[in-house]
């Protein structure tokens, strides 16, 4: 029950990637797919806090599953950034490195101060929570 | 030169509106639907071989660089055999975006890199951090490279963008 569940959000979250990806990439000037880039630091900070909260809160294990391995886990996308990371890389010039490295660098410095940003916010909460 | 798989949105405005593809049900379906099968197998393997605490998180990394090369070399060979269309489109969103898509994740890997410095490993920290996304980057170009070898290219028809 709950593998099915998770399963469901994550094909939600995967639906939901896809639409907000779209949606940002009709309004995008910049030279990188900047929607892969939302998607996947928003989801970081998410899971960061759904993992900060669970820590303390472990009423919230069963929704960590749910929604952190099931929606946010099929909302962000591991293999679209390598590949938009690759062509960045592949076309032609000097600029194209730049754009790689400043695509996938400034993506996974981005997510990963946003993961650890939800998980100290998590571990407030709950520790608020748990005290008040 | 540049990235020429945007040049036809800004071409020119068509006449007749058609739904941008995020719009269309049909399509959200096969991604929703993808997303559900490459979700369920990325949760199976993470619950039959977890990742240890302070250890490299394998099933993750594993599952990432996979992921990498399974859509690179998709999305090259589709490419190939012709304009993003009809079923073509459908295998790209339904298998891509849907499957491949929801069976690698980003912020799995990105909590995972935390909890590693967290623990008191910041050098496996980075070593992971650094190390996945090289070789996504890695097994992407490698598996688009083969895919151009094996694919090969369709009689070239004048007018089409690509």
């Amino acid at each position: 029950m709950l593998l099915a569940l998770t399963a469901l959000a994550g094909g939600f979250g995967a639906a939901t990637r896809f639409w907000l990806d779209g949606a940002i990439a009709r309004h995008n000037p910049l030279p990188i797919p900047l929607g892969t880039v939302v998607i996947n630091v928003s989801g970081a900070l998410l899971l960061g806090l759904l993992t900060g909260l669970a820590l303390d809160v472990p009423v919230l294990g069963p929704w960590k599953h749910v929604l952190g391995t099931g929606f946010l886990g099929g909302y962000t996308t591991f293999s679209t950034a390598s590949v938009e990371g690759i062509r960045l890389a592949s076309a032609r010039g000097p600029r194209a490195t730049i754009l790689a490295v400043a695509d996938a660098g400034g993506m996974l410095a981005m997510a990963l101060v946003a993961a650890a940003l939800g998980l100290w916010l998590g571990r407030m909460l709950a520790q608020a929570g748990a005290g008040g | 030169m540049g990235l020429t798989e945007q040049a036809p949105e800004t071409a020119h405005p068509a006449p007749t509106p058609v739904p941008a593809a995020h719009h269309r049900p049909a399509l959200l379906a096969a991604v929703l639907l993808g997303g559900v099968v490459g979700t369920l197998v990325r949760t199976l393997l993470e619950s039959a071989l977890p990742p240890g605490a302070g250890a490299w998180p394998w099933t993750t990394f594993l599952i990432n660089v996979f992921g990498s090369a399974m859509l690179g070399g998709l999305l090259e060979s589709l490419a190939r055999r012709g304009p993003d269309r009809g079923l073509r489109r459908l295998i790209r969103l339904g298998g891509g975006t849907g499957v491949i898509g929801g069976f690698t994740t980003y912020s799995t890997f990105a909590v995972e890199a935390d909890q590693l410095a967290l623990a008191g490993r910041p050098i496996l920290a980075i070593g992971y951090a650094v190390g996945s996304i090289a070789a996504g980057l890695a097994a992407a170009g490698l598996a688009i490279c083969a895919a151009r070898r094996m694919v090969p290219h369709p009689t070239p028809s004048p007018g089409e963008g690509r």
